[in-house]
């Protein structure tokens, strides 16, 4: 156990700077990867959420059948399809970064939009006819009434989504993309040392979903009315 | 990179039997690691409620370790680094047994068990105390109290997050071809391997694994339905 030590601190630069954040001589990075891909996810996840809600069935249709898609498939199913489909429909090989973002965020946006739509729909009706009332438009009663509301009555869920996207990363070691699982995998063929090394990634991505979810806890805490 | 289209492959040579194949396994895989995963969610969801202050640490820990580090993680850590320092004896009869399989089991039942846990935990935190006073106050023996009162209200508050987290045990099965079981997303690799035609295999087995999922899903909406309390359990049937 102790003598698992050294094999850490010798890799130690490889394993967080190339794999954890990203920089060094692969494209890699398990944050380079889980920044991106949470930002872009949540913008994307907005407009599914809306489009859930939408009074017209030509946009609600299409956006549960996405939402109801993509929940009921393996994320690596996804990524195997954005693997082999993205470079045949754009005729040119494409980095395994943007394979990976690219399933990354339609798979999590289905996700992420049912937690925008349960936000928006926990936004009491007043608000909407008193915005209306003033006479603002509809997407000025959107942008400024009932988003800002709904955000704040999303963030602990949102929280728990990006806890499970950031775990989800994992997963684009198995394209190949150089993040931290993958790093590991690459001293673990040198060395041999599997239990010290996945032991070592797993408490480093644990360090980092737990202080998220401690957050989510705290926030949740000071936004409850008591 | 034109593609041609050959949905032939997926009934001419073995494409049919492969997935057939890899549809049981990711069967026989979610089924046991299900059963694993609902006894270590039900003994660490009881043990943070005993007073003893190790236990609960250790359910405490046991919960929020596994549940908040990522699925292929585990993987790799109940595949590469457990056999090896297990005695000779259960090491010998897990590589005789398929070794990767019963990794794959242990991999997704545990990781699954710490989240059956949360659930379960917070299905009994939400039936309001009073219940079990009541009880109590019309006669009932403790055991009367949960078997009559407590456990009916509970189970059909746990249908519908238990639901979601046993289908999300079914798609997180599909983790196990990092460790080359050859479940149904291994299979379908291996026919994209074999003939070369990719959106065909990926479709095939895309298809399976949502009329696994949204049926599984429909079935328990309907319980639910049918199990539903008039004026106490709203919002029929979505899940989540």
């Amino acid at each position: 156990m102790i003598s698992g030590l050294d094999v850490i601190w010798r890799n130690l630069p490889f394993l967080m700077i190339q794999g954890f954040l990203g920089f060094g001589q692969f494209v890699g990075g398990t944050i380079r990867l889980a920044i991106p891909a949470i930002v872009l996810g949540f913008l994307l996840g907005i407009f599914i959420g809306l489009g859930r809600l939408a009074p017209q069935p030509w946009i609600r249709i299409p956006a549960t059948l996405y939402v109801e898609f993509f929940r009921g498939v393996p994320l690596v199913m996804v990524i195997f399809w954005m693997w082999f489909v993205v470079p045949i429909a754009l005729h040119r090989p494409i980095p395994e970064f943007w394979v990976a973002l690219t399933a990354f965020v339609i798979f999590e946006a289905a996700y992420l939009g049912e937690i925008v739509r349960a936000g928006v729909q926990s936004v009491a009706r007043g608000q909407v006819e008193a915005a209306t009332a003033v006479g603002l438009s509809g997407t000025q009663t959107m942008l400024f009434v009932v988003l800002p509301q709904a955000l704040k009555n999303m963030i602990p869920s949102l929280v728990t989504q990006f806890i499970v996207l950031f775990k989800d990363t994992s997963l684009a070691s198995i394209i190949g993309f150089m993040d931290l699982t993958k790093a590991a995998q690459v001293v673990n063929n040198r060395e041999v040392r599997p239990f010290a090394l996945y032991l070592f990634i797993a408490v480093v991505y644990w360090v980092c979903t737990y202080s998220m979810s401690r957050y989510a806890r705290y926030v949740e805490q000071r936004l409850s009315p008591a | 990179m034109n593609y041609t289209f050959n949905w032939s492959v997926l009934w001419t040579g073995e494409s049919g039997r492969w997935l057939l194949s890899g549809l049981i396994v990711t069967l026989e895989l979610s089924a046991l690691a299900w059963l694993l995963a609902l006894v270590l969610g039900i003994v660490s969801g009881a043990f943070r409620t005993v007073q003893f202050r190790p236990v609960r640490a250790l359910a405490t820990f046991y919960v929020e370790f596994f549940r908040n580090v990522p699925l292929l993680v585990w993987m790799f850590f109940w595949y590469f680094a457990v056999p090896p320092v297990l005695p000779e004896p259960i090491r010998e009869w897990m590589f005789d047994h398929g070794l990767e399989f019963w990794a794959g089991v242990l991999a997704l039942g545990v990781y699954s068990g710490a989240r059956f846990s949360e659930v379960l935990r917070s299905g009994i935190q939400s039936i309001p105390k009073t219940q079990m006073e009541a009880a109590a106050a019309s006669g009932l023996t403790t055991f009367q109290a949960y078997r009559y009162v407590i456990l009916p209200v509970a189970l059909r508050l746990i249908i519908p997050p238990g639901t979601n987290e046993s289908l999300n045990l079914l798609k997180n099965s599909s983790v196990a071809l990092t460790i080359s079981v050859a479940e149904l997303t291994f299979q379908t690799r291996q026919i994209e391997t074999y003939t070369a035609k990719a959106i065909e295999a990926l479709t095939a087995g895309t298809v399976i694994y949502l009329v696994l999922c949204l049926g599984l899903a429909s079935i328990m909406s309907w319980i639910e339905r049918r199990t539903a309390i008039p004026g106490l359990i709203t919002g029929g049937g979505r899940r989540r």
